[in-house]
């Protein structure tokens, strides 16, 4: 049904381009140079939806860099296949349906993919998700643009529901070894040891690939708002309400509840509230319903990790608020200028 | 100081370096005029000549009927050809008055018959505006006795002038701003006699220092003229955006400006009722920016009404080689040509000519939803949301969304990353929801 719906939306394209009828005067004025004929406007901004992807591929830069320094070469051979999968399979289904490979979001998806994975993960799994991200999570919708998850986050949670045992085996990145530990998170939730701030601040500590060095992902995530590529009340409030909810049970009991620092450093919450929350597709289009969406993920979270089983959140936390996305779009819609109550 | 303006809106790249400093030029009498019977909004006109009728340049020849229509008059001396139907400018076709001059004597005033208009009583002033055919002269074209005549029941209390000029490229305003002050003022003192106002603002966008000068200088010597810069954004000058950045007004949706006490008249309108009462000149010339990279001499013309494109565009060394796309108006509203053998209208701000380069045609991608368009947005609209409800033909939901509130500025596709043509979409579904209502 979808299907049969964009194709009809493609076909019409390029008749909106052109004028509706030619009149026909007449005396026929002679042809003698054939103009350009479109609907206004005219002149447009430059930055289209391949440098969006740039840009954002970018900003992911320092964080890829931070995965190489604590988890070696292998974080980077997870994310070149994550990458290559997630274009493949993007590419075999454009085919099927008859569509171009153009915008390059699928190689987003699968640094995303890639960097909330565990780093002893067999490459087989990361395939595994990558071509679960692109067919499941966003080409059965429709392609780019009509996808309700995030097509990374959804391919995790089918990783980490699929095989859970090895989707949570940790290691320390200082020695690099096979050995098993405990990420900030989970050693807190299972076994009450407190990580330092500082190792989760720059990214020493077990986690996945990506999502330890709090520090460059925001140096990532910040140029991306800069740069306007993010909507920013989407990482403020989502860390701010993080910080809000996280507090009010830190007051309660200190003693059994992190502190709100804790959980803003700690696991993927920094990748999330950055990377993950902010994808345009999957996010509310109104600045209401940004403040909404973060909001309540925030919200979602630390309950997901205080009273939760699993010790991390971020993943559900965002995932969930994605299913509330229409929901948010249709309730948030701005009053029209000059619109008059009823 | 922090300058005025509305929320959102873009700002494109202004192009005026073109034109800005070019002095406005009269062009020569055209050989032979195409005048349409339908250049305003409302009722089209009755031509009251007939074929090989001898016309003189200002002779009235076209008449509407009821209150919402406008009077037309010959640009030029000369033999009414045919009346058919030619190329009309909006893209359409039209019935059109075709003379072709004979030479005879052009239109010209007399010094010494101008009229003392301060001695003229309200009623008087409105009729004269009326006899000469004025219309708004922006763009829109709304003829302007209507305007000077709202219902009892509304209270007129601020007179706005729009010289913004915020669309790229056109200049004509700006320069008759600099070049024709003292006309300006005149005619903003007659109307506001004929509102029965004591306020009149004139915005201008503040790129355009030089006329905000000189307009300040001869507005002093009158009192109630305030000259208002505002800051650079388009669509600044919109009627609503202008009206909110004026006066911080905002007028009510399906409600017109008159229902918030003010009435808005662009420079050039100024100027047409200020020779009309004063001089009797009926509008039968204006000043037309011909620009872009696309013509050899961009230059403000002062043209007949009537002009076929082509000459106008000789007129400034004709088109370059490179020359893709010819617009009547700017580059985020104007209307493309198929030929340059249509006329100038009395709407005629300008005539843009892009090059190649200048007119790319852009590759569509998916929409990411990303809100760019929702931020752009003047009126406060979804125009994702509702595009992708025209995709789908669900147009009484496009409705609910807003879609008739759309001035079609345009600014949707200027910043939209995907060059998706939402603002062409939110048209389609405007003339649906409209066809849905008459059935």
């Amino acid at each position: 049904m979808e299907e049969s719906k964009q194709n009809n939306q493609e076909e019409q394209k390029p008749k909106l381009e052109k004028p509706a009828a030619k009149p026909k005067p007449k005396s026929k004025p002679k042809p003698d140079q054939t103009f350009i004929l479109s609907s206004s406007p005219h002149q447009v901004k430059t930055d289209d939806v391949k440098t969006v992807m740039k840009h954002v591929n970018m900003a992911l830069l320092p964080a890829i860099v931070a995965s190489v320094v604590y988890f070696g070469f292998r974080s980077l051979f997870m994310i070149l296949t994550a990458v290559i999968s997630c274009v493949l399979t993007e590419i075999v289904i454009n085919k099927m349906r008859g569509k171009q490979f153009r915008e390059g979001s699928a190689i987003v998806t699968g640094i995303l993919l890639a960097m909330t994975l565990p780093p002893t993960l067999h490459l087989g799994f990361v395939v595994m998700g990558s071509v679960f991200a692109i067919a499941i999570g966003k080409q059965i919708f429709g392609g780019l643009g009509y996808n309700i998850f995030n097509p990374a986050l959804l391919a995790r949670a089918f990783l980490q529901a699929s095989f859970p045992v090895r989707m949570t085996t940790w290691t320390n990145p200082s020695t690099l070894d096979a050995v098993t530990t405990a990420t900030p998170l989970g050693g807190l939730k299972f076994e009450n040891i407190v990580s330092p701030y500082f190792d989760m601040l720059i990214g020493n500590c077990g986690g996945c690939i990506g999502e330890t060095s709090a520090l460059l992902i925001i140096v990532g995530g910040v140029y991306l708002l800069i740069k306007k590529y993010a909507d920013w009340r989407i990482p403020v409030s989502y860390l701010g309400s993080v910080v809000i909810f996280g507090t009010i049970f830190w007051l309660i009991n200190p003693g059994q509840y992190p502190d709100p620092l804790y959980h803003l450093f700690s696991g993927g919450l920094m990748l999330g509230a950055f990377f993950m929350a902010t994808d345009m597709v999957t996010s509310p289009v109104t600045p209401k319903g940004s403040w909404i969406f973060g909001i309540g993920a925030g919200f979602l979270l630390v309950i997901i990790r205080l009273f939760g089983g699993l010790p991390e959140g971020v993943m559900y936390s965002i995932l969930l608020m994605n299913a509330f996305t229409p929901l948010i779009n249709r309730f948030t819609r701005p009053k029209f200028f000059g619109e008059v109550k009823k | 100081m922090k300058l005025s303006t509305f929320k959102k809106g873009v700002h494109p790249r202004e192009y005026k370096q073109f034109a800005e400093n070019k002095n406005i030029e009269k062009m020569g009498l055209p050989k032979e005029v195409f005048v349409p019977l339908i250049q305003h909004i409302g009722t089209p006109c009755t031509p009251i000549v007939k074929k090989r009728d001898v016309v003189k340049a200002g002779q009235l020849i076209g008449e509407g009927k009821g209150f919402i229509s406008s009077k037309i008059h010959a640009p030029i001396s000369g033999v009414v050809k045919t009346i058919d139907n030619f190329a009309h400018p909006n893209g359409s076709s039209g019935q059109m008055i075709h003379i072709v001059g004979n030479g005879e004597a052009d239109w010209n005033a007399d010094p010494a018959e101008n009229v003392d208009w301060e001695k003229l009583s309200k009623e008087e002033l409105i009729k004269k505006v009326n006899d000469a055919g004025i219309v708004g002269m922006g763009g829109a074209a709304f003829p302007s006795h209507v305007k000077l005549q709202p219902p009892k029941d509304k209270k007129i209390d601020v007179f706005i002038i729009n010289g913004c000029e915020c669309e790229p490229y056109l200049t004509a305003d700006h320069r008759m701003m600099v070049e024709q002050a003292e006309e300006i003022i005149l005619g903003v003192r007659i109307i506001m006699k004929a509102l029965d106002v004591t306020k009149a603002l004139i915005g201008i966008e503040n790129n355009k220092p030089d006329a905000i000068e000189i307009m300040t200088k001869v507005s002093q010597s009158y009192n109630g003229i305030t000259i208002l810069p505002l800051k650079v954004k388009y669509p600044q000058g919109a009627e609503k955006m202008l009206i909110k950045a004026a006066v911080n007004r905002e007028v009510p949706t399906g409600a017109l400006p008159m229902d918030v006490g003010a009435v808005v008249n662009n420079v050039g309108t100024a100027i047409g009722v200020a020779e009309a009462v004063v001089k009797n000149k009926p509008l039968i010339e204006r000043v037309v920016t011909v620009t872009g990279d696309g013509v050899k001499e961009p230059k403000n013309v002062l043209a007949r009404i009537g002009t076929p494109f082509r000459e106008l565009i000789e007129f400034c060394g004709g088109l370059k080689e490179d020359a893709a796309k010819i617009l009547m108006g700017g580059p985020m509203m104007g209307v493309t040509q198929y030929t340059m053998d249509v006329p100038v209208i009395k709407a005629t701000s300008g005539i843009l000519c892009l090059s190649r380069k200048s007119a790319p045609v852009l590759e569509e991608y998916a929409c990411l939803q990303c809100g760019t368009c929702v931020n752009a947005c003047p009126m406060n609209l979804l125009p994702t949301r509702i595009s992708r409800a025209v995709d789908y033909s669900k147009f009484e939901m496009a409705e609910q969304l807003g879609a008739m509130n759309c001035i079609e500025c345009g600014c949707c596709v200027f910043a939209c990353p995907s060059n998706i043509p939402i603002v062409q979409k939110i048209r389609i579904g405007k003339l649906k929801i409209n066809e849905l209502k008459k059935s």
